[in-house]
């Protein structure tokens, strides 16, 4: 036995289903899944540039005869919809995964959606499992399912089985022979005449798990006090363990499809029936669809996690003091040292209206930065600054600027650029390089050189990528030289056409040793150094400014900041 | 046996290798244990919560409010924020050095430096450990989460024999020299 994380257990599983080809973009919660799964010397893993190709590569791989995955955040399967609603068409080979991780409460995510729709709008089966064991578990089932089914089938998981520790037991792997491919149209060729054909078999195989799921025994009841009965899945299962100990429970494995006669026979044994769900009413819809009376949304709300107390004070009543003071909020911030930070604050500096894009430069949105005005998804930074510009007159379009991270850039940037050149933009972007996938905690990307198994491979050149796709100018500056950064901002924005900036500067916590630490000496309160928001400059309660040694990795951007020359040593 | 701890601090304050270091002690006590991490955003220096249950047999993997045996904190202010998870007769074991967050590093907001003795008003016991002078003794800053632990491992009168195995298991052997003697800094002084 051993304590694994949810996310680690669901590598297992497929490890030991035998899944020979996995490809994934990372996305909190579902990363390490993917890296996980990277350790065994058994299954060919990558990094792919978005989560669109990284499902066409499952599809690829299945469609050759072996059992292949791929893993992405909620978001992730936006991206991947196109390729997936057709897959559910065209069924698979070898056996086909999807991985798909929610996040209610927003941990790290710019929404809450529920992915459950997606399975019920694209007919492919889902299941979640409720912890580490059960995570294994149903992923070595999803790939059985996948191949007596024909279909691609999702695991779903939420942050809180992604991200827990439970015991699990391992086994070994099997290996699965290569299912021989054999060209066929009718299944693999989507093009009306044989698609017409496909949805067919999508409505017989979707009507035939309808049935198959009443007697898995992934669902199942566990009957108790007969005055309460719930139903349930996932993680939200052993909240209700917890906050009902006595309560009867209908623990659904197969979210999609649900095994609605089982769940009608078990709503005729319990006297009062709530459905305890995160987000949106699936189930509970379901139910009262099929004509099963129950509760759900009217006691819990759709926003956020549920948790042990919310269930015990909606459903017994029980409720405590809080005992909550006022306290100053502690939002995550730019680490100190962070290449982001000086061009965030050229920006604010020069008021410009700032088209942002998903990675850790969001925070340049919080105070005291404060300069970032748009965010809505991968990618969307450059569209988003292109349609600015086209709803603005010249002088006012000159004030919008895009910024994307590198592996954002690639992800789903590309295109824009290429929409912005084509239809003639004046567009100002900027490329963030860190040099890695930071946020989700430096994974590897096509410019880095690396793959996720740590081989080399050929370095994308974002320099000479933009200039191929017609960018005007391409204007390489140190991230830290916040003088050479303005400078470059300024003539980009002067200039006709589309120019790019690219601000480079590795992430600061993938260096391994920093400059010494920065002090202040000879304070004059005028508190300039305090706007750039580094976590390693305080403001005291006499209003001067002082450095905690602790968190400065001398990184230099504040130095300039000072009229009076009080910040003292470091890298110039 | 049922101990639920609700380890909270600064994202970067090594959290996440307490927990997993109580995870270890759990197996080798033969108990059933789960824990629950956060990444991602909320590690870019935020407010980070971690949390470990143990007993017999665990189901839900998060800290219910009201319901944590002990709060473990590495930071004052961040002992405050979570006092809604404590159950009654809990203890709060907290480091008392002050990270500042950021509305208080740009004046918005000032540092609460009374908190703890708030909570201790509020009847509750407050154990209090300097933890980053302990670990800067014991050889690095970084250690005040060992420092922690060994304070933790005292005051929750746990088995100390086995909570050392389970230190020697995880943390990388060229630290553990440094790391062993934090434990016993944060379990003696």
């Amino acid at each position: 036995m051993k304590l694994m994380l949810g996310n680690e257990a669901i590598a297992r599983g497929a490890y030991e289903a035998g899944v020979k080809v996995v490809s994934a973009y990372p996305g909190t919660p579902s990363t390490e899944v993917t890296e996980n799964i990277a350790r065994y010397d058994e299954v060919y893993a990558e990094w792919a540039p978005n989560e669109k190709v990284a499902f066409e590569v499952a599809i690829g791989a299945s469609y050759a005869g072996v059992r292949s995955m791929v893993c992405m955040k909620h978001v992730g399967v936006n991206v991947a919809a196109d390729p997936m609603f057709t897959a559910a068409y065209t069924g698979v080979n070898g056996g086909l995964v999807i991985l798909a991780a929610d996040d209610p409460g927003m941990h790290s995510s710019q929404n809450e959606q529920d992915t459950r729709f997606y399975a019920r709008s694209a007919h492919i089966p889902m299941l979640e499992p409720s912890d580490s064991m059960e995570a294994k578990e149903f992923t070595k089932l999803a790939f059985e399912l996948s191949e007596k089914y024909d279909t691609p089938v999702f695991v779903r998981t939420t942050t809180r089985l992604a991200h827990s520790q439970s015991y699990v037991e391992e086994c070994d792997r099997t290996e699965i022979a290569v299912k021989p491919y054999q060209k066929d149209i009718t299944k693999y060729t989507m093009m009306p005449s044989s698609a017409i054909g496909r949805h067919v078999k999508v409505e017989e195989r979707e009507n035939q798990l309808k049935v198959d799921v009443e007697t898995m025994s992934i669902n199942r009841e566990e009957l108790n006090d007969l005055s309460l009965g719930i139903v349930c899945s996932g993680v939200v299962y052993q909240y209700v363990k917890d906050a009902l100990p006595d309560a009867s429970i209908f623990k659904i494995g197969s979210v999609y499809p649900i095994p609605i006669e089982s769940i009608r026979a078990f709503s005729k044994k319990v006297k009062r029936l709530v459905v305890v769900e995160e987000l949106e009413p699936f189930f509970e819809n379901q139910l009262k669809a099929n004509g099963i009376q129950c509760e759900g949304k009217n006691l819990f709300s759709k926003l956020g996690e549920l948790s042990v107390y919310e269930i015990k004070s909606k459903l017994i009543g029980e409720k405590t003091e809080s005992l909550k003071a006022d306290l100053p909020l502690r939002p995550p911030v730019m680490c100190a040292g962070c290449p982001h930070r000086g061009v965030f604050y050229v920006l604010k500096k020069l008021g410009l209206t700032v088209s942002a894009d998903i990675g850790c430069y969001t925070l340049g949105a919080v105070a005291p930065l404060s300069a970032v005005d748009t965010v809505v998804c991968m990618g969307a930074s450059i569209g988003i600054a292109h349609g600015f510009k086209k709803a603005l007159g010249e002088e006012a379009a000159k004030k919008v600027v895009s910024v994307i991270g590198d592996s954002t850039f690639i992800h789903s940037g590309i295109t824009g650029l290429i929409n912005a050149v084509y239809n003639g933009s004046n567009l100002t972007l900027i490329i963030l390089d860190n040099s890695t996938t930071g946020m989700t905690g430096h994974q590897n990307h096509p410019a880095t050189g690396l793959t996720l198994k740590g081989t080399p491979s050929p370095i994308l050149d974002l320099v000479e990528l933009c200039k191929v796709v017609g960018s005007k100018s391409v204007t390489v500056v140190d991230a830290y030289d916040m003088p050479a950064v303005e400078k470059a901002v300024k003539s980009a924005i002067d200039e006709e056409g589309v120019s790019v900036v690219i601000a480079k500067r590795p992430c600061a916590l993938l260096s391994k040793k920093y400059p010494p630490a920065l002090s202040i000496d000879g304070c004059k309160k005028c508190g300039a150094c305090l706007k750039i928001g580094c976590p390693a400059i305080e403001k005291q309660k006499d209003g001067s400014a002082r450095i905690n040694s602790s968190l400065c990795v001398g990184c230099g951007l504040c130095v300039g900041l000072c009229k009076f020359n009080a910040i003292k040593g470091g890298e110039k | 046996m049922k101990t639920d701890i609700l380890i909270v601090g600064v994202g970067g304050q090594g959290t996440l290798l307490a927990s997993r270091i109580l995870g270890k002690f759990a197996f080798l006590k033969g108990l059933d244990v789960k824990l629950s991490e956060v990444h991602g955003m909320s590690q870019r220096g935020g407010s980070v919560v971690t949390h470990v249950k143990m007993a017999d047999k665990v189901n839900s993997p998060i800290v219910a409010r009201g319901e944590a045996d002990v709060i473990l904190s590495f930071e004052k202010l961040e002992a405050a924020r979570y006092l809604d998870f404590l159950k009654e007769g809990g203890i709060v074991v907290t480091n008392v050095q002050e990270i500042l967050p950021m509305p208080v590093i740009t004046g918005a907001k000032e540092y609460p430096s009374d908190c703890l003795e708030n909570i201790k008003k509020a009847g509750i016991k407050v154990v209090e450990k300097d933890a980053l002078s302990l670990a800067e003794k014991a050889g690095s800053s970084k250690a005040v989460n060992v420092v922690m632990l060994g304070a933790l491992t005292k005051y929750l009168g746990l088995d100390k024999a086995a909570m050392l195995e389970a230190l020697k298991a995880t943390v990388p052997a060229k630290f553990l020299e440094m790391n062993l003697k934090a434990f016993e800094y944060g379990y003696t002084e």
